[in-house]
Protein backbone atom coordinates (compact mmCIF):
# COMPACT_ATOMS: atom_id res chain seq x y z
CA UNK A 1 0.00 0.00 0.00
CA UNK A 2 1.16 3.50 -0.76
CA UNK A 3 1.72 6.08 1.91
CA UNK A 4 -0.91 8.80 1.69
CA UNK A 5 1.64 11.50 2.34
CA UNK A 6 -0.45 12.89 5.16
CA UNK A 7 -0.48 12.28 8.88
CA UNK A 8 -1.98 9.03 10.11
CA UNK A 9 0.40 6.51 8.57
CA UNK A 10 -0.09 4.30 5.58
CA UNK A 11 -3.37 4.48 3.71
CA UNK A 12 -5.36 1.34 3.05
CA UNK A 13 -6.22 2.75 -0.37
CA UNK A 14 -4.25 5.37 -2.28
CA UNK A 15 -5.90 7.77 -4.69
CA UNK A 16 -5.58 11.14 -6.39
CA UNK A 17 -6.93 14.38 -4.99
CA UNK A 18 -9.69 16.03 -7.01
CA UNK A 19 -10.59 18.40 -4.14
CA UNK A 20 -8.29 18.67 -1.11
CA UNK A 21 -9.61 18.09 2.39
CA UNK A 22 -10.19 15.57 5.12
CA UNK A 23 -13.19 13.80 6.57
CA UNK A 24 -14.43 10.56 8.07
CA UNK A 25 -17.68 8.69 8.35
CA UNK A 26 -19.45 5.48 7.51
CA UNK A 27 -19.08 4.32 3.92
CA UNK A 28 -22.21 4.68 1.79
CA UNK A 29 -21.66 2.66 -1.36
CA UNK A 30 -23.88 3.75 -4.26
CA UNK A 31 -24.52 0.94 -6.70
CA UNK A 32 -25.60 3.35 -9.46
CA UNK A 33 -24.61 6.91 -10.45
CA UNK A 34 -26.60 9.62 -8.67
CA UNK A 35 -27.78 13.06 -9.81
CA UNK A 36 -27.57 15.37 -6.79
CA UNK A 37 -30.00 17.71 -8.60
CA UNK A 38 -33.40 16.07 -8.66
CA UNK A 39 -32.03 12.91 -7.01
CA UNK A 40 -31.25 14.30 -3.55
CA UNK A 41 -32.96 16.80 -1.26
CA UNK A 42 -30.85 19.94 -0.98
CA UNK A 43 -32.16 20.68 2.52
CA UNK A 44 -31.83 17.22 4.11
CA UNK A 45 -29.25 15.30 2.06
CA UNK A 46 -31.69 12.41 1.58
CA UNK A 47 -31.64 10.39 -1.66
CA UNK A 48 -35.09 11.07 -3.14
CA UNK A 49 -34.64 9.50 -6.61
CA UNK A 50 -37.30 6.79 -6.45
CA UNK A 51 -35.46 4.74 -9.09
CA UNK A 52 -32.14 4.76 -7.23
CA UNK A 53 -31.20 1.57 -5.34
CA UNK A 54 -30.16 3.62 -2.27
CA UNK A 55 -33.41 5.66 -2.28
CA UNK A 56 -34.18 6.84 1.25
CA UNK A 57 -30.56 6.81 2.41
CA UNK A 58 -28.88 9.94 3.73
CA UNK A 59 -25.66 11.49 2.41
CA UNK A 60 -25.13 13.45 5.61
CA UNK A 61 -21.78 12.71 7.21
CA UNK A 62 -21.16 9.64 5.04
CA UNK A 63 -18.15 8.76 2.92
CA UNK A 64 -19.79 8.31 -0.48
CA UNK A 65 -18.38 5.68 -2.81
CA UNK A 66 -19.67 6.08 -6.38
CA UNK A 67 -18.45 5.70 -9.93
CA UNK A 68 -19.57 9.18 -10.96
CA UNK A 69 -22.51 11.53 -10.75
CA UNK A 70 -25.15 11.61 -13.45
CA UNK A 71 -27.13 14.21 -15.32
CA UNK A 72 -27.49 17.91 -14.68
CA UNK A 73 -24.55 20.21 -13.95
CA UNK A 74 -26.89 21.90 -11.42
CA UNK A 75 -25.75 19.04 -9.18
CA UNK A 76 -22.65 21.12 -8.31
CA UNK A 77 -24.89 23.75 -6.67
CA UNK A 78 -26.93 21.16 -4.81
CA UNK A 79 -23.82 19.47 -3.38
CA UNK A 80 -22.34 22.82 -2.31
CA UNK A 81 -25.64 23.76 -0.68
CA UNK A 82 -25.77 20.45 1.22
CA UNK A 83 -22.20 21.01 2.47
CA UNK A 84 -23.16 24.54 3.56
CA UNK A 85 -26.23 23.27 5.38
CA UNK A 86 -24.28 20.50 7.14
CA UNK A 87 -26.16 17.68 5.42
CA UNK A 88 -23.56 16.87 2.76
CA UNK A 89 -21.22 13.89 2.61
CA UNK A 90 -18.02 13.84 4.73
CA UNK A 91 -16.02 12.73 1.66
CA UNK A 92 -16.64 11.49 -1.88
CA UNK A 93 -14.66 8.65 -3.50
CA UNK A 94 -15.04 8.36 -7.30
CA UNK A 95 -13.66 6.23 -10.12
CA UNK A 96 -14.14 8.95 -12.77
CA UNK A 97 -12.75 12.49 -13.01
CA UNK A 98 -16.18 13.91 -12.27
CA UNK A 99 -16.02 17.71 -12.63
CA UNK A 100 -19.58 18.22 -11.35
CA UNK A 101 -18.89 16.64 -7.95
CA UNK A 102 -15.44 18.22 -7.65
CA UNK A 103 -16.73 21.73 -8.44
CA UNK A 104 -19.47 21.48 -5.81
CA UNK A 105 -16.89 20.58 -3.16
CA UNK A 106 -14.38 23.18 -4.44
CA UNK A 107 -17.01 25.94 -4.29
CA UNK A 108 -18.02 25.00 -0.74
CA UNK A 109 -14.35 25.03 0.31
CA UNK A 110 -13.88 28.46 -1.28
CA UNK A 111 -17.02 29.90 0.34
CA UNK A 112 -17.22 28.29 3.75
CA UNK A 113 -13.78 26.82 4.43
CA UNK A 114 -15.40 23.38 4.69
CA UNK A 115 -12.96 21.07 2.91
CA UNK A 116 -14.88 17.95 1.89
CA UNK A 117 -12.32 15.75 0.11
CA UNK A 118 -13.08 14.36 -3.34
CA UNK A 119 -10.76 11.52 -4.34
CA UNK A 120 -10.21 9.57 -7.54
CA UNK A 121 -9.70 5.84 -6.92
CA UNK A 122 -8.88 3.08 -9.37
CA UNK A 123 -11.64 0.60 -10.10
CA UNK A 124 -10.03 -2.14 -8.02
CA UNK A 125 -9.85 -0.02 -4.87
CA UNK A 126 -13.39 1.17 -5.37
CA UNK A 127 -14.62 -2.39 -5.80
CA UNK A 128 -12.88 -3.52 -2.59
CA UNK A 129 -14.32 -0.53 -0.70
CA UNK A 130 -17.70 -1.35 -2.18
CA UNK A 131 -17.73 -4.55 -0.12
CA UNK A 132 -17.29 -2.60 3.15
CA UNK A 133 -20.51 -0.59 3.10
CA UNK A 134 -21.14 0.88 6.57
CA UNK A 135 -17.51 0.60 7.75
CA UNK A 136 -15.93 3.78 9.08
CA UNK A 137 -13.44 5.39 6.71
CA UNK A 138 -11.09 8.33 7.13
CA UNK A 139 -10.19 10.22 3.95
CA UNK A 140 -7.29 12.63 3.53
CA UNK A 141 -6.72 14.38 0.21
CA UNK A 142 -3.61 16.52 0.07
CA UNK A 143 -3.12 19.63 -2.03
CA UNK A 144 -0.07 17.85 -3.53
CA UNK A 145 -2.44 15.49 -5.34
CA UNK A 146 -1.87 12.48 -3.09
CA UNK A 147 -4.88 11.07 -1.26
CA UNK A 148 -5.61 8.07 0.92
CA UNK A 149 -8.44 6.22 2.60
CA UNK A 150 -7.98 4.37 5.92
CA UNK A 151 -10.64 1.92 7.07
CA UNK A 152 -11.38 1.49 10.75
CA UNK A 153 -10.67 -2.18 11.42
CA UNK A 154 -13.18 -2.38 14.27
CA UNK A 155 -16.71 -3.44 13.37
CA UNK A 156 -18.89 -0.48 12.57
CA UNK A 157 -20.67 -0.58 15.93
CA UNK A 158 -22.99 2.16 17.07
CA UNK A 159 -24.08 3.20 13.61
CA UNK A 160 -27.75 3.91 13.21
CA UNK A 161 -29.49 1.13 11.30
CA UNK A 162 -29.88 1.83 7.57
CA UNK A 163 -32.63 -0.52 6.65
CA UNK A 164 -32.54 0.13 2.90
CA UNK A 165 -28.89 -0.76 2.53
CA UNK A 166 -27.40 -4.22 2.09
CA UNK A 167 -25.78 -5.60 5.23
CA UNK B 1 -4.56 36.34 -12.13
CA UNK B 2 -3.98 33.86 -9.29
CA UNK B 3 -1.76 36.31 -7.42
CA UNK B 4 -4.51 38.90 -7.21
CA UNK B 5 -3.00 41.28 -9.76
CA UNK B 6 -6.44 41.61 -11.32
CA UNK B 7 -8.20 41.77 -7.97
CA UNK B 8 -9.29 39.22 -5.37
CA UNK B 9 -12.50 38.29 -7.25
CA UNK B 10 -10.60 37.31 -10.39
CA UNK B 11 -8.09 35.42 -8.22
CA UNK B 12 -10.96 33.41 -6.68
CA UNK B 13 -12.33 32.59 -10.14
CA UNK B 14 -8.87 31.59 -11.33
CA UNK B 15 -8.41 29.24 -8.36
CA UNK B 16 -11.56 27.41 -9.51
CA UNK B 17 -10.44 27.24 -13.15
CA UNK B 18 -6.98 25.94 -12.18
CA UNK B 19 -8.56 23.40 -9.82
CA UNK B 20 -10.79 22.16 -12.64
CA UNK B 21 -7.73 21.80 -14.87
CA UNK B 22 -6.30 19.51 -12.18
CA UNK B 23 -9.53 17.50 -11.97
CA UNK B 24 -9.56 17.02 -15.76
CA UNK B 25 -5.81 16.41 -16.03
CA UNK B 26 -5.32 19.40 -18.36
CA UNK B 27 -1.80 20.77 -18.66
CA UNK B 28 -2.67 24.32 -19.66
CA UNK B 29 -5.46 26.86 -19.99
CA UNK B 30 -6.76 28.35 -23.25
CA UNK B 31 -8.57 31.65 -23.92
CA UNK B 32 -12.31 31.76 -24.70
CA UNK B 33 -14.32 34.25 -26.74
CA UNK B 34 -17.59 34.08 -24.81
CA UNK B 35 -19.56 32.42 -22.03
CA UNK B 36 -23.12 31.36 -21.24
CA UNK B 37 -24.04 31.09 -17.55
CA UNK B 38 -26.48 28.58 -16.04
CA UNK B 39 -25.60 29.38 -12.40
CA UNK B 40 -28.25 32.13 -12.41
CA UNK B 41 -30.98 29.53 -11.74
CA UNK B 42 -31.56 29.36 -7.98
CA UNK B 43 -30.69 26.07 -6.26
CA UNK B 44 -30.08 27.31 -2.72
CA UNK B 45 -28.02 29.72 -0.64
CA UNK B 46 -24.61 28.40 -1.76
CA UNK B 47 -25.14 29.50 -5.36
CA UNK B 48 -26.16 32.98 -4.21
CA UNK B 49 -23.22 33.20 -1.78
CA UNK B 50 -20.82 32.29 -4.62
CA UNK B 51 -22.09 34.98 -7.00
CA UNK B 52 -22.28 37.63 -4.28
CA UNK B 53 -18.76 36.77 -3.07
CA UNK B 54 -17.37 37.21 -6.60
CA UNK B 55 -19.27 40.47 -7.08
CA UNK B 56 -18.30 41.73 -3.64
CA UNK B 57 -14.63 41.06 -4.41
CA UNK B 58 -14.94 43.25 -7.51
CA UNK B 59 -14.92 40.55 -10.18
CA UNK B 60 -16.44 41.18 -13.63
CA UNK B 61 -16.72 39.10 -16.78
CA UNK B 62 -13.82 39.47 -19.22
CA UNK B 63 -15.66 38.12 -22.31
CA UNK B 64 -19.20 38.67 -23.71
CA UNK B 65 -21.44 36.65 -21.41
CA UNK B 66 -25.11 35.66 -21.71
CA UNK B 67 -27.40 34.40 -18.95
CA UNK B 68 -29.54 31.27 -18.98
CA UNK B 69 -33.10 31.10 -17.65
CA UNK B 70 -33.72 32.13 -14.05
CA UNK B 71 -36.47 31.02 -11.66
CA UNK B 72 -38.58 34.15 -12.31
CA UNK B 73 -40.36 35.94 -15.18
CA UNK B 74 -39.55 39.59 -14.56
CA UNK B 75 -41.77 40.78 -17.44
CA UNK B 76 -44.88 39.07 -16.07
CA UNK B 77 -44.82 39.56 -12.26
CA UNK B 78 -47.07 37.16 -10.39
CA UNK B 79 -46.87 34.47 -13.05
CA UNK B 80 -44.36 32.37 -11.09
CA UNK B 81 -45.84 30.90 -7.91
CA UNK B 82 -42.59 30.68 -5.91
CA UNK B 83 -42.91 31.36 -2.17
CA UNK B 84 -41.05 34.51 -1.03
CA UNK B 85 -38.44 32.35 0.76
CA UNK B 86 -37.29 31.22 -2.71
CA UNK B 87 -38.37 34.17 -4.88
CA UNK B 88 -36.37 36.77 -2.92
CA UNK B 89 -32.98 34.97 -3.13
CA UNK B 90 -33.75 33.93 -6.74
CA UNK B 91 -34.14 37.63 -7.61
CA UNK B 92 -30.97 38.50 -5.69
CA UNK B 93 -29.12 35.85 -7.72
CA UNK B 94 -30.26 37.46 -10.98
CA UNK B 95 -29.08 40.85 -9.69
CA UNK B 96 -25.68 39.41 -8.70
CA UNK B 97 -25.03 38.05 -12.20
CA UNK B 98 -25.96 41.38 -13.77
CA UNK B 99 -23.57 43.08 -11.33
CA UNK B 100 -20.83 40.76 -12.63
CA UNK B 101 -21.38 42.22 -16.10
CA UNK B 102 -23.37 39.45 -17.80
CA UNK B 103 -26.16 40.40 -20.26
CA UNK B 104 -29.73 39.96 -18.99
CA UNK B 105 -30.66 37.59 -21.81
CA UNK B 106 -32.38 35.00 -19.53
CA UNK B 107 -32.62 32.34 -22.21
CA UNK B 108 -31.65 28.68 -22.60
CA UNK B 109 -31.26 29.32 -26.36
CA UNK B 110 -28.43 31.89 -26.58
CA UNK B 111 -27.79 30.57 -30.11
CA UNK B 112 -31.02 32.34 -31.16
CA UNK B 113 -29.62 35.76 -30.16
CA UNK B 114 -28.19 38.10 -32.78
CA UNK B 115 -24.58 37.50 -31.73
CA UNK B 116 -23.42 33.92 -31.53
CA UNK B 117 -20.10 32.06 -31.68
CA UNK B 118 -18.59 30.96 -34.98
CA UNK B 119 -17.05 27.72 -36.22
CA UNK B 120 -13.92 26.76 -34.28
CA UNK B 121 -14.27 29.35 -31.49
CA UNK B 122 -13.50 28.14 -27.96
CA UNK B 123 -16.30 29.15 -25.58
CA UNK B 124 -17.51 28.21 -22.10
CA UNK B 125 -21.21 27.43 -22.26
CA UNK B 126 -23.39 25.83 -19.64
CA UNK B 127 -26.92 24.35 -20.06
CA UNK B 128 -26.97 20.99 -21.84
CA UNK B 129 -29.14 22.00 -24.84
CA UNK B 130 -27.04 25.13 -25.46
CA UNK B 131 -23.81 23.11 -25.19
CA UNK B 132 -24.93 20.49 -27.71
CA UNK B 133 -26.23 23.15 -30.14
CA UNK B 134 -23.04 25.23 -29.94
CA UNK B 135 -20.80 22.22 -30.52
CA UNK B 136 -22.91 20.50 -33.16
CA UNK B 137 -24.74 23.15 -35.17
CA UNK B 138 -22.39 26.13 -34.79
CA UNK B 139 -19.14 24.13 -34.64
CA UNK B 140 -17.94 26.19 -31.68
CA UNK B 141 -16.06 24.28 -28.98
CA UNK B 142 -17.26 23.93 -25.41
CA UNK B 143 -16.96 21.30 -22.71
CA UNK B 144 -20.00 20.48 -20.56
CA UNK B 145 -19.65 23.45 -18.21
CA UNK B 146 -22.04 24.02 -15.35
CA UNK B 147 -22.57 25.69 -12.05
CA UNK B 148 -19.71 27.76 -10.53
CA UNK B 149 -17.21 27.11 -13.33
CA UNK B 150 -19.27 28.90 -16.01
CA UNK B 151 -18.94 32.29 -14.30
CA UNK B 152 -15.31 31.62 -13.31
CA UNK B 153 -14.46 30.96 -16.97
CA UNK B 154 -16.27 34.19 -17.97
CA UNK B 155 -14.34 36.23 -15.37
CA UNK B 156 -10.91 34.78 -16.21
CA UNK B 157 -11.57 34.30 -19.94
CA UNK B 158 -9.87 30.92 -19.59
CA UNK B 159 -10.79 27.22 -19.52
CA UNK B 160 -8.72 24.03 -19.16
CA UNK B 161 -7.40 22.65 -22.46
CA UNK B 162 -9.41 19.43 -22.22
CA UNK B 163 -12.40 17.50 -23.50
CA UNK B 164 -14.31 18.89 -26.47
CA UNK B 165 -11.87 21.78 -26.90
CA UNK B 166 -9.46 19.22 -28.42
CA UNK B 167 -10.18 18.33 -32.08
CA UNK B 168 -9.32 14.67 -31.48
CA UNK B 169 -12.16 14.45 -28.95
CA UNK B 170 -14.72 15.70 -31.49
CA UNK B 171 -14.53 12.76 -33.89
CA UNK B 172 -17.69 10.60 -34.02
CA UNK B 173 -17.74 7.35 -32.05
CA UNK B 174 -20.78 5.71 -33.68
CA UNK B 175 -22.96 6.00 -36.79
CA UNK B 176 -26.77 6.09 -36.64
CA UNK B 177 -28.20 5.44 -40.10
CA UNK B 178 -31.45 7.39 -40.55
CA UNK B 179 -31.97 6.58 -44.25
CA UNK B 180 -35.06 4.47 -43.44
CA UNK B 181 -36.91 7.54 -42.07
CA UNK B 182 -39.21 9.13 -44.69
CA UNK B 183 -38.52 12.84 -45.36
CA UNK B 184 -42.22 13.60 -44.76
CA UNK B 185 -41.92 12.18 -41.24
CA UNK B 186 -39.07 14.58 -40.53
CA UNK B 187 -41.29 17.60 -41.24
CA UNK B 188 -42.29 17.80 -37.55
CA UNK B 189 -40.01 19.11 -34.74
CA UNK B 190 -41.46 16.53 -32.34
CA UNK B 191 -40.27 13.72 -34.62
CA UNK B 192 -36.76 15.19 -34.33
CA UNK B 193 -37.19 15.25 -30.55
CA UNK B 194 -38.17 11.56 -30.66
CA UNK B 195 -35.11 10.94 -32.84
CA UNK B 196 -33.06 12.79 -30.19
CA UNK B 197 -34.42 10.45 -27.52
CA UNK B 198 -33.26 7.45 -29.57
CA UNK B 199 -29.89 9.11 -30.26
CA UNK B 200 -29.36 9.90 -26.56
CA UNK B 201 -30.19 6.38 -25.42
CA UNK B 202 -27.95 4.84 -28.11
CA UNK B 203 -25.04 7.24 -27.65
CA UNK B 204 -24.77 7.81 -23.89
CA UNK B 205 -21.90 10.31 -23.67
CA UNK B 206 -20.50 9.26 -27.07
CA UNK B 207 -20.49 11.33 -30.26
CA UNK B 208 -23.01 10.10 -32.84
CA UNK B 209 -22.82 10.72 -36.59
CA UNK B 210 -26.30 10.68 -38.14
CA UNK B 211 -26.36 9.68 -41.80
CA UNK B 212 -29.07 9.43 -44.45
CA UNK B 213 -30.88 12.69 -43.59
CA UNK B 214 -31.83 15.01 -46.47
CA UNK B 215 -30.04 18.33 -45.69
CA UNK B 216 -33.10 20.21 -47.01
CA UNK B 217 -35.25 19.08 -44.05
CA UNK B 218 -32.72 19.89 -41.29
CA UNK B 219 -33.39 23.44 -40.05
CA UNK B 220 -32.08 24.87 -36.77
CA UNK B 221 -35.36 24.34 -34.88
CA UNK B 222 -35.23 20.65 -35.70
CA UNK B 223 -31.56 20.31 -34.81
CA UNK B 224 -32.38 22.15 -31.56
CA UNK B 225 -35.11 19.60 -30.75
CA UNK B 226 -32.79 16.70 -31.60
CA UNK B 227 -29.92 17.97 -29.44
CA UNK B 228 -32.01 19.03 -26.45
CA UNK B 229 -33.63 15.61 -26.19
CA UNK B 230 -30.39 13.71 -26.82
CA UNK B 231 -28.81 15.72 -23.99
CA UNK B 232 -31.73 14.73 -21.72
CA UNK B 233 -32.03 11.00 -22.47
CA UNK B 234 -28.24 10.63 -22.77
CA UNK B 235 -25.26 12.83 -22.08
CA UNK B 236 -24.77 13.93 -25.68
CA UNK B 237 -22.75 17.17 -25.92
CA UNK B 238 -21.88 16.90 -29.62
CA UNK B 239 -23.53 15.20 -32.59
CA UNK B 240 -22.82 15.36 -36.29
CA UNK B 241 -25.26 15.10 -39.22
CA UNK B 242 -23.65 14.10 -42.52
CA UNK B 243 -24.02 16.86 -45.09
CA UNK B 244 -25.57 19.24 -42.54
CA UNK B 245 -23.47 20.17 -39.49
CA UNK B 246 -20.26 22.09 -40.21
CA UNK B 247 -17.68 19.61 -38.93
CA UNK B 248 -19.40 16.74 -40.75
CA UNK B 249 -19.38 18.74 -43.99
CA UNK B 250 -15.67 19.55 -43.54
CA UNK B 251 -14.81 15.93 -42.67
CA UNK B 252 -16.37 14.35 -45.78
CA UNK B 253 -13.97 11.61 -46.85
CA UNK B 254 -11.87 11.78 -43.63
CA UNK B 255 -10.77 8.20 -42.79
CA UNK B 256 -11.10 8.89 -39.04
CA UNK B 257 -14.83 9.28 -39.69
CA UNK B 258 -15.28 5.86 -41.28
CA UNK B 259 -15.31 2.26 -40.02
CA UNK B 260 -17.35 3.22 -36.95
CA UNK B 261 -19.85 0.94 -35.22
CA UNK B 262 -23.21 1.53 -36.90
CA UNK B 263 -26.90 0.99 -36.16
CA UNK B 264 -30.06 1.79 -38.09
CA UNK B 265 -32.85 4.04 -36.78
CA UNK B 266 -36.37 2.96 -37.76
CA UNK B 267 -39.79 4.62 -37.73
CA UNK B 268 -40.80 2.04 -35.12
CA UNK B 269 -38.05 3.28 -32.81
CA UNK B 270 -39.39 6.84 -33.10
CA UNK B 271 -42.92 5.67 -32.24
CA UNK B 272 -41.53 3.75 -29.26
CA UNK B 273 -39.68 6.90 -28.13
CA UNK B 274 -42.91 8.89 -28.49
CA UNK B 275 -44.68 6.41 -26.21
CA UNK B 276 -41.82 6.30 -23.70
CA UNK B 277 -41.89 10.09 -23.47
CA UNK B 278 -45.62 9.96 -22.55
CA UNK B 279 -46.84 9.13 -19.04
CA UNK B 280 -50.57 9.58 -19.74
CA UNK B 281 -52.76 7.59 -22.11
CA UNK B 282 -54.06 8.86 -25.46
CA UNK B 283 -57.62 9.45 -24.19
CA UNK B 284 -56.65 11.64 -21.23
CA UNK B 285 -58.46 14.94 -20.60
CA UNK B 286 -56.00 17.75 -21.27
CA UNK B 287 -55.27 20.72 -18.96
CA UNK B 288 -52.37 22.43 -20.70
CA UNK B 289 -49.96 22.46 -23.65
CA UNK B 290 -46.28 23.38 -23.15
CA UNK B 291 -44.39 24.91 -26.10
CA UNK B 292 -40.97 26.51 -26.26
CA UNK B 293 -38.57 24.15 -24.43
CA UNK B 294 -35.90 25.11 -25.40
CA UNK B 295 -37.13 28.68 -25.89
CA UNK B 296 -39.23 29.32 -29.01
CA UNK B 297 -37.45 30.95 -31.96
CA UNK B 298 -38.89 33.65 -34.24
CA UNK B 299 -39.19 30.98 -36.93
CA UNK B 300 -41.14 28.72 -34.54
CA UNK B 301 -43.57 31.58 -33.77
CA UNK B 302 -44.01 31.82 -37.55
CA UNK B 303 -44.66 28.09 -37.89
CA UNK B 304 -47.16 28.30 -35.01
CA UNK B 305 -48.98 31.28 -36.54
CA UNK B 306 -49.27 29.41 -39.86
CA UNK B 307 -50.55 26.27 -38.12
CA UNK B 308 -53.21 28.30 -36.28
CA UNK B 309 -54.79 29.66 -39.47
CA UNK B 310 -58.35 28.36 -39.66
CA UNK B 311 -58.25 26.94 -36.13
CA UNK B 312 -60.68 28.13 -33.42
CA UNK B 313 -59.73 29.49 -29.98
CA UNK B 314 -58.13 27.07 -27.53
CA UNK B 315 -60.51 25.21 -25.21
CA UNK B 316 -61.05 27.30 -22.02
CA UNK B 317 -59.99 24.34 -19.87
CA UNK B 318 -56.64 24.01 -21.64
CA UNK B 319 -53.93 26.65 -21.28
CA UNK B 320 -51.28 26.88 -24.00
CA UNK B 321 -47.96 28.06 -22.52
CA UNK B 322 -45.15 29.35 -24.75
CA UNK B 323 -41.66 29.90 -23.31
CA UNK B 324 -39.33 32.26 -25.15
CA UNK B 325 -36.73 34.96 -24.60
CA UNK B 326 -37.44 38.69 -24.38
CA UNK B 327 -35.34 39.33 -27.48
CA UNK B 328 -37.15 36.73 -29.61
CA UNK B 329 -40.54 37.83 -28.25
CA UNK B 330 -39.91 41.44 -29.28
CA UNK B 331 -38.88 40.40 -32.80
CA UNK B 332 -41.80 37.98 -33.22
CA UNK B 333 -44.29 40.53 -31.91
CA UNK B 334 -42.91 43.14 -34.29
CA UNK B 335 -43.47 40.68 -37.14
CA UNK B 336 -47.05 39.98 -36.00
CA UNK B 337 -46.28 36.30 -35.29
CA UNK B 338 -47.29 36.19 -31.59
CA UNK B 339 -50.81 37.65 -31.83
CA UNK B 340 -52.52 34.61 -33.50
CA UNK B 341 -51.59 32.46 -30.50
CA UNK B 342 -52.46 35.11 -27.92
CA UNK B 343 -55.84 35.78 -29.56
CA UNK B 344 -56.64 32.10 -29.08
CA UNK B 345 -55.71 32.23 -25.39
CA UNK B 346 -52.01 31.33 -25.29
CA UNK B 347 -49.91 32.61 -22.37
CA UNK B 348 -46.34 33.82 -22.94
CA UNK B 349 -43.53 33.12 -20.45
CA UNK B 350 -40.10 34.80 -20.67
CA UNK B 351 -36.88 34.70 -18.60
CA UNK B 352 -37.67 31.21 -17.28
CA UNK B 353 -39.40 27.98 -18.34
CA UNK B 354 -42.55 26.10 -17.33
CA UNK B 355 -40.68 22.92 -16.34
CA UNK B 356 -38.25 24.40 -13.81
CA UNK B 357 -40.34 26.78 -11.70
CA UNK B 358 -43.97 26.71 -10.48
CA UNK B 359 -46.09 28.42 -13.16
CA UNK B 360 -48.73 25.84 -13.97
CA UNK B 361 -51.70 25.86 -11.59
CA UNK B 362 -52.58 22.94 -9.31
CA UNK B 363 -55.43 22.02 -11.67
CA UNK B 364 -53.04 21.56 -14.61
CA UNK B 365 -52.27 17.86 -14.16
CA UNK B 366 -52.05 16.49 -17.71
CA UNK B 367 -49.93 18.41 -20.18
CA UNK B 368 -49.19 17.81 -23.86
CA UNK B 369 -45.92 18.92 -25.42
CA UNK B 370 -43.89 18.51 -28.63
CA UNK B 371 -40.72 19.04 -26.52
CA UNK B 372 -38.73 15.94 -25.66
CA UNK B 373 -36.89 17.84 -22.95
CA UNK B 374 -40.11 19.04 -21.30
CA UNK B 375 -41.53 15.51 -21.49
CA UNK B 376 -38.35 14.11 -19.97
CA UNK B 377 -38.12 16.43 -16.92
CA UNK B 378 -41.59 17.81 -16.12
CA UNK B 379 -43.07 14.63 -14.59
CA UNK B 380 -40.14 14.56 -12.11
CA UNK B 381 -40.00 18.33 -11.47
CA UNK B 382 -43.71 19.15 -11.40
CA UNK B 383 -45.42 15.83 -10.76
CA UNK B 384 -47.57 16.23 -13.90
CA UNK B 385 -48.53 13.62 -16.48
CA UNK B 386 -47.24 14.22 -20.00
CA UNK B 387 -48.46 13.35 -23.48
CA UNK B 388 -45.77 13.80 -26.11
CA UNK B 389 -46.96 14.70 -29.63
CA UNK B 390 -46.39 16.84 -32.69
CA UNK B 391 -47.26 20.55 -32.77
CA UNK B 392 -50.40 19.91 -34.83
CA UNK B 393 -51.47 17.12 -32.45
CA UNK B 394 -50.92 19.57 -29.56
CA UNK B 395 -52.98 22.30 -31.28
CA UNK B 396 -55.82 19.91 -32.21
CA UNK B 397 -55.83 18.75 -28.59
CA UNK B 398 -55.70 22.30 -27.17
CA UNK B 399 -58.77 23.24 -29.23
CA UNK B 400 -60.63 20.06 -28.26
CA UNK B 401 -59.67 20.13 -24.58
CA UNK B 402 -58.62 16.49 -24.78
CA UNK B 403 -55.79 14.51 -26.33
CA UNK B 404 -56.21 14.10 -30.09
CA UNK B 405 -53.74 11.80 -31.82
CA UNK B 406 -52.83 11.74 -35.52
CA UNK B 407 -50.95 8.50 -36.05
CA UNK B 408 -50.46 9.44 -39.69
CA UNK B 409 -47.72 11.83 -38.53
CA UNK B 410 -45.78 8.99 -36.95
CA UNK B 411 -45.67 6.52 -39.87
Amino acid sequence: MTDSGTEGGPADFAGRTLCPGGGSGALLVLSEPLSFWGGTDRKTGLIIDAHHPQHGGSLAGRVLVMAASRGSSSSSSVLAEQIRAGVGPAAVLLTARDAIVALGALAAAELYGTHVPVVLLDAGASSRLGRRNGATATVRAGADGRAGVVLDQAPAAGLPPRSREPA
Amino acid sequence: MLDGGRGPGTAMAMRMVVALAGVLGAERLIPITGAHIDSCLYHGQAGLDFAQRLAGLGAAVAVPTTLNVSSLDLMHPGLVRLPPADAVPARALMDAYRALGARATWTCAPYQLAQRPALGEDIAWAESNAIVFANSVLGARTERYGDFIDICAAITGRVPHAGLHLPEHRVPTLVLDCSALPAALLAEEAVWAALGDVVGRRSGTGIPLLTGIDPAVADEDRLKALGATAASSGGVALFHVAGVTPEAVAAAGDPAWSALPAAAVTTGMLRAARDELSTAGPSAPLDAVALGTPHFSVREFGKLAAALEGRPAFHPGCTVWINTSREVLAQAREAGLVQPAEERGARIVVDTCTYITPILGPEERTVMTPSGKWAWYAPMNLGVDVVFGTLSECLDSACAGKVVRDDGQWN
